[in-house]
């Protein structure tokens, strides 16, 4: 059972009461973008065997949206952070270094 | 005029837990910046009682404030006052964005009696019951099998239960389900 801590209520929610919200950190692209960048925005998404960043909605409790680092490997949660932000904050790429030394997930390392 | 009646008219049951649909109750949704003093005095007036904190529900008889989210709130009190209660807050309130919605008739109550309180809704919801993680005044927002509810704790032998009002009859007879005379787990006591 995955079990991911809400950054906003702080409650230890098990997966039933979460909605998963698919891939963190995608950059949008709009109306005027090219149709390659709509493209891959649409479409393109990382399928990791290890360190992977997700989204998502604590539905049934506070109803608000976060973001998840793990390991889709072996369901290692390496932290949940608040959605306000473009990239993972340093603490949660610190906490994953030091369970996955080397770890690159897009831009991100 | 038409008169206003509860969703299941006060339905009971009595199991090893006795279920109570608790009748007409006032309750005014509000959210707005938690972080300002002048919202949270503002509706702390309007309800009568303390600010709760994060996951907490604070009480005092038929009036109370539940905290619900980070940036919203349920205020409770007598069926008749709500609309009154409302008006007060957007009185006080009208340069502080916020809102406020008298919810009182989309949303039914429920009272649950006994000593296996914890283990009715430990059956049916993923929290953990235990004395020592679920103290009297926290409140919990989450799922009663399939549908959305909040639940808090007056005494070790009370709690409360509030659901959307469509999902009462439901409500009702998952409630009464889990409190069947004989079903009690006896983890958490009853």
């Amino acid at each position: 059972m995955l079990t991911l801590k809400c950054p906003y209520c702080g409650v230890q929610a098990e997966e039933t009461e979460l909605h998963a919200g698919g891939e963190a950190h995608l950059t949008r692209f709009g109306p005027d973008s090219s149709d390659d960048d709509f493209e891959t925005y649409l479409f393109t998404r990382e399928n990791p065997k290890g360190v992977h960043f997700e989204r998502w909605r604590h539905s049934h409790g506070c109803g608000k949206w976060f973001h998840a680092a793990r390991c889709t490997m072996t369901l290692e949660v390496f932290g949940t952070y608040p959605a306000q932000t473009t990239e993972p904050p340093q603490d949660i790429r610190d906490a994953i270094t030091a369970k996955r030394p080397g770890w690159t997930w897009r831009e991100f390392s | 005029m038409s008169e206003p009646v509860s969703a299941l008219r006060r339905a009971r049951y009595a199991g090893f837990v006795t279920v109570e649909e608790a009748g007409l109750q006032g309750m005014v949704q509000i959210r707005g910046d938690l972080s300002s003093d002048a919202f949270t005095s503002a509706v702390s007036d309007a309800a009568g009682v303390p600010m709760p904190g994060l996951r907490e529900a604070s009480l005092d008889g038929r009036n109370g404030l539940l905290w619900m989210s980070p940036d919203e709130l349920m205020l409770l009190c007598p069926y008749p006052e709500a609309d009154r209660a409302m008006a007060r807050l957007q009185a006080t309130l009208s340069d502080t964005h916020h809102l406020a919605l008298n919810v009182s008739d989309a949303r039914a109550m429920f009272t649950l009696q006994g000593n296996g309180v914890r283990d009715v809704l430990a059956k049916l919801a993923p929290v953990d019951m235990a004395p020592d993680a679920f103290r009297p005044g926290m409140l919990r927002r989450t799922r009663l099998a399939q549908v959305a509810a909040a639940f808090w704790l007056r005494s070790d032998t009370q709690a409360e239960v509030i659901c959307f009002r469509s999902v009462a009859p439901y409500m009702m007879e998952l409630l009464s389900t889990a409190a069947r005379p004989g079903s009690a787990v006896g983890l958490h006591g009853g």
